[in-house]
């Protein structure tokens, strides 16, 4: 009973999405805006990479708010898991020597390899959110191969986040106090295709990955150690 | 062409997981596959023909043909939305069954307190 | 042109075993490998960064937290009465 009625529906749903995207063909959209941001994008902004300059400087207030959703979501995981009352201390089982070593060995470059990326995320393809899920990843390992070395310390994952979280909101505020609006790109925008220009923009990425990293390792340590 | 009909595809069997199947992790697993090809659909609607990535490259510094670069900063906004909604959802379910002791959505309406 | 129908046709195969497997964790492997596929789809059409954070979000990140709650919940789908 509930299939055939769930078929039906997607029946519909496939009628009615077929008759409009019969209208847009293949391979030529006809937007304008598109235009307009990749013939003046260097001059207004100097970054290089047209997606890292549409996403903090000219849509900038969107990134604001999915950041916030995603300290929502973080802060909202760790309510549910939380249990009150005793907690044992489980020992767990000391892995081999080869994982153990193994791992020692891949963390720092994992973490110098994340930084890159999101250094880098006016020159090249990348940004805060691709390196701080590389960082994240980077802390998965230490946790499943080497615990006892990895020491996750969960007060410092937290302080992390929300300094790298007030940083973003203060360069916004400092943009309002200097030109006329919130995220004002005031510094100077120097040589495209340099490590030091285009403004603000390193610096929010440089905050959006350490506050995505330190988030998600922090998820990732809530749902190991819940019960 | 065919990049509409696969993200279609793929939208249309989420949705199918999500409304018939009866495991909880299940429809987790079908929100995942839904939210995957919205993505693809979001993406292929801002191809050009001949065109290429919107980076400028060290060489010229002049603007030739560059795909929509709109699309790609919306999508990447959705993408980290996504997995932290995915994680929400599985911390709740975990809950469910500590609580209730199965995972079978009829029987979760059944029960009371 | 012949790449991406076989990369489409494969993805969707995997997708509707996705849906059919009994033991979750095939599932989640399955859903995983649809994830990939999508991020090389999403370089084929000439979108770097994309490509760049559904492969390493996508693939990776969510496939770890799924097999994580799997670890505390049941790892089998049971059903004991029929639909």
């Amino acid at each position: 009973m509930r299939k055939i009625i769930s078929i039906i529906l997607l029946a519909i749903l496939t009628i009615g999405v077929v008759y409009c995207l019969k209208e847009i063909p293949f391979g030529e959209t006809q937007s304008q805006v598109r235009r307009y941001y990749i013939n003046n994008g260097i001059k207004h902004t100097g970054a290089t990479n047209i997606v890292t300059s549409v996403v903090v400087n000219y849509r900038g207030f969107d990134t604001l708010g999915e950041v916030t959703v995603l300290f929502l979501a973080a802060i909202g995981l760790s309510a549910v898991l939380y249990r009150e009352g005793k907690r044992q201390k489980k020992e767990g089982r000391r892995s081999s020597l080869i994982l153990y070593t193994g791992c020692r060995f891949l963390f720092p470059l994992i973490l110098l390899f994340g930084t890159y990326i999101f250094i880098h995320g006016h020159l090249t393809p990348g940004g805060g959110f691709q390196g701080g899920a590389i960082i994240a990843s980077g802390f998965l390992l230490t946790m499943l191969g080497c615990w006892k070395w990895g020491g996750v310390n969960k007060i410092g994952f937290k302080i992390t986040e929300s300094i790298a979280g007030l940083i973003f909101v203060v360069v916004g505020l400092l943009g309002l106090l200097y030109g006329g609006y919130f995220l004002f790109n005031y510094l100077p925008k120097g040589v495209p295709n340099e490590l030091f220009s285009a403004g603000i923009i390193p610096i929010i990425y440089v905050a959006i990955g350490f506050k995505v990293g330190s988030e998600l390792s922090g998820v990732l340590d809530n749902l190991i150690e819940e019960s | 062409m065919i990049y509409y009909v696969g993200s279609f595809g793929l939208i249309i069997i989420g949705l199918y997981i999500v409304l018939t199947k009866r495991n909880l992790i299940k429809v987790i697993i079908g929100l995942d596959l839904f939210e995957t090809g919205i993505f693809l659909l979001l993406i292929c609607t801002g191809y050009v023909k001949g065109g290429t990535a919107p980076i400028f490259s060290n060489a010229k510094l002049t603007s030739a043909l560059m795909v929509d670069p709109v699309p790609q900063a919306l999508v990447l906004t959705a993408i980290v939305i996504g997995v932290a909604t995915l994680a929400l959802a599985l911390s709740l379910a975990i809950r469910l069954y500590h609580h209730y002791g199965t995972l079978d959505l009829r029987k979760i309406r059944e029960l009371k307190w | 042109m012949i790449l991406e129908i076989l990369l489409v046709m494969v993805m969707l195969v995997a997708a509707i075993s996705a849906g059919i497997f009994k033991n979750l964790l095939n599932a989640v492997i399955a859903a995983g490998f649809v994830s990939f596929i999508a991020a090389i789809l999403f370089f084929l059409l000439h979108a770097p960064d994309v490509a760049m954070a559904e492969a390493s979000i996508g693939a990776a990140l969510t496939v770890a937290i799924f097999i994580i709650a799997l670890k505390k919940t049941k790892r089998y789908e049971d059903d004991e009465e029929n639909n």
